[in-house]
């Protein structure tokens, strides 16, 4: 199967590796050197600027770091524990065939496919105060919250949008999945007389944990690492209310300029992104080869 | 017993429909709004009822915009074609050869798959300005090739992995080298693959903001952050607004209702076996 002449895969492999040394791999480097210089936006790193661990530690122990680390944590537990429950909820539901079932799936995948800064636009829109449709409707009966204005309507906002978003991701995924569950064991055990409800707890769940798992880390990692609809949505505010932990490496480094805090919050992010990436790759390596 | 079947199927409908009305309703706000005056979308709260008009398209599209959406095609398709050259045939040895530092760097290529784009964008300013090729479109057009790298090589990998080789083999025979063998034997064989790897390469280059912030400036600055910078500037105009994020939104929705299926398969791949 595998050929043994050992400059043709070097050809072939290293333009891309070129690229991705020069584009993913130097970046990383730099944002590890960047930590230890305290540095403004146009300043070249010099002797003088340099502050060691010192700035991990100023970091680290900034109490604005640790709302917003605590607003992550907030955010990414409640999408993605939302998100799994209801899309692997519709995909149990909707297994069995239904007419029309693939216009409805590129129905749902519309919203991942437009661009974050579009998802962010719209919910603006949507939530908007004066303007939006949600008010107009609100107000037959009376109400007209400041959905952006306030801190914690600010966060339902922006839990909505990423469940708008990626709710279907999760549908799509589980359903594929059960699409590919041996139906002999469900079969046996209604047989058996086994309730439906026993067969999802007893048996579709089991078979289907694998690639619930794989959804679960993957909706995990992009809700860490994602900023954009958020900083079109609220751009982290009211206060901190909506300052995810991503969106604050990128306005600190951009609007209030301290280069190293933003650099050493990148790397202690890179740290956990990875964490969570090698636990992805150990369950679904699509680069192994077969029977390795 | 029918009866319950029938109502099986009911809630069935019940509930995809509910679905779909939760993910068309906001884009059909953003059309729809894009499609009025600034006096429609103040003067009387939000409907659907209304006198549609295109004065917010050229409005949008008389400034500079245009120009916008113009940088964000070149780099789309300059980027997705690069890339797409590049992964395969990274895939292409990742798959058909044994080579020193092959397993680290298949382990590179799906580690680095997600670095955090607000990770990368800060050390990329410094670079790309050092070495000259900030704020120009073919920075961003790199930048973006790297990024998409990563998944296009393990998309390819799989479609790879099921072309057989016998057709390279009886290539070989045939006295056909490494370069033509790739060309004209192996790309048209894994043309789905392409496809699926084109879509999603495409869309990240297409939709991506926050790289691109920092590596433009007013002239090579693309459609996505264009429409950041409407919302910032001062009075947000909601029809001008939204008009741009039709034109935003539109070749990724295109290629959603050309290509479902494609889609659902890069989706899911490496995730579900078959």
């Amino acid at each position: 199967m595998t050929r043994n002449t050992s400059i043709i895969p070097v050809m072939f492999a290293a333009p891309a590796v070129l690229v991705m040394a020069i584009g993913l791999g130097w970046p990383v480097l730099e944002s590890l050197r960047l930590s230890f210089y305290e540095l403004r936006l146009g300043e070249t790193v010099t002797p003088s600027a340099f502050r060691g661990l010192a700035i991990f530690w100023e970091a680290l122990s900034d109490p604005s770091v640790h709302t917003s680390m605590l607003v992550t944590l907030k955010f990414a537990f409640v999408v993605v524990a939302l998100e799994m429950l209801i899309g692997v909820g519709l995909a149990l539901l909707l297994e069995a065939p239904i007419r029309g079932m693939s216009a409805f799936r590129t129905i749902f995948v519309l919203p991942m496919m437009i661009a974050p800064i579009c998802v962010g636009l719209i919910w603006r829109y949507m939530f908007d105060t004066n303007a939006g449709p949600l008010n107009t409707w609100l107000a037959h009966i009376g109400l007209k919250p400041e959905w952006l204005a306030d801190p914690g309507l600010a966060f339902f906002a922006i839990c909505i949008a990423d469940i708008w978003q990626f709710t279907p991701f999760v549908f799509i995924m589980a359903l594929a999945g059960l699409q590919g569950v041996d139906h002999s064991a469900i079969e046996a055990a209604r047989i058996d007389g086994a309730t439906p409800w026993q067969i999802i707890t007893y048996i579709k769940l089991p078979l289907l944990a694998p690639i619930l798992m794989i959804t679960l880390l993957m909706r995990l990692i992009d809700a860490l690492r994602g900023l954009e609809v958020v900083y079109a949505l609220t751009n982290g505010g009211p206060g901190l209310s909506t300052e995810l932990f991503p969106l604050h490496i990128y306005k600190s480094a951009f609007v209030t300029q301290r280069m190293g805090h933003s650099a050493a919050l990148s790397i202690c992010l890179l740290f956990v992104t990875t964490l969570l990436s090698v636990a992805l790759l150990t369950r679904a390596n699509p680069l192994r080869r077969q029977g390795e | 017993m029918v009866g319950s079947k029938q109502a099986a199927v009911v809630a069935r409908y019940v509930a995809v429909v509910a679905l779909a009305v939760f993910v068309l309703l906001p884009l059909a706000v953003m059309v729809a709004t894009s499609l009025k005056t600034q006096r429609q979308i103040f003067d009387s709260g939000f409907t659907f009822l209304f006198t549609p008009t295109l004065t917010s398209y050229a409005d949008v599209l008389e400034g500079r915009f245009l120009g916008y959406l113009g940088n964000s095609v070149v780099v789309g398709v300059v980027s997705t074609l690069l890339t797409l050259l590049l992964g395969t045939m990274c895939a292409y040895a990742l798959s058909r050869f044994r080579f020193l530092g092959r397993s680290s760097l298949a382990v590179g290529t799906l580690l680095v798959r997600t670095l955090p784009p607000a990770v990368l964008a800060i050390p990329l300013y410094f670079i790309w300005n050092r070495i000259g090729i900030g704020d120009t479109l073919s920075g961003l057009i790199l930048a973006y090739v790297a990024l998409n790298l990563p998944f296009t090589i393990w998309l390819l990998y799989g479609f790879l992995e099921q072309v057989p080789i016998e057709l390279e083999e009886a290539a070989i025979v045939d006295g056909a080298g490494p370069l033509r063998i790739f060309f004209a034997v192996i790309l048209p064989l894994v043309k789905p693959g392409l496809a699926a790897a084109a879509i999603f390469t495409f869309r990240i280059a297409w939709n991506e903001l926050v790289i691109a912030s920092v590596l433009t400036n007013r002239t090579t600055r693309t459609a996505p952050y264009a429409v950041y910078l409407f919302i910032t500037s001062e009075g947000i105009e909601w029809g001008r607004l939204m008009a741009a994020g039709v034109l935003v939104a539109l070749p990724p929705l295109l290629f959603t209702f050309v290509a479902a299926r494609q889609i659902i398969a890069g989706l899911t791949a490496g995730a579900v076996k078959g």
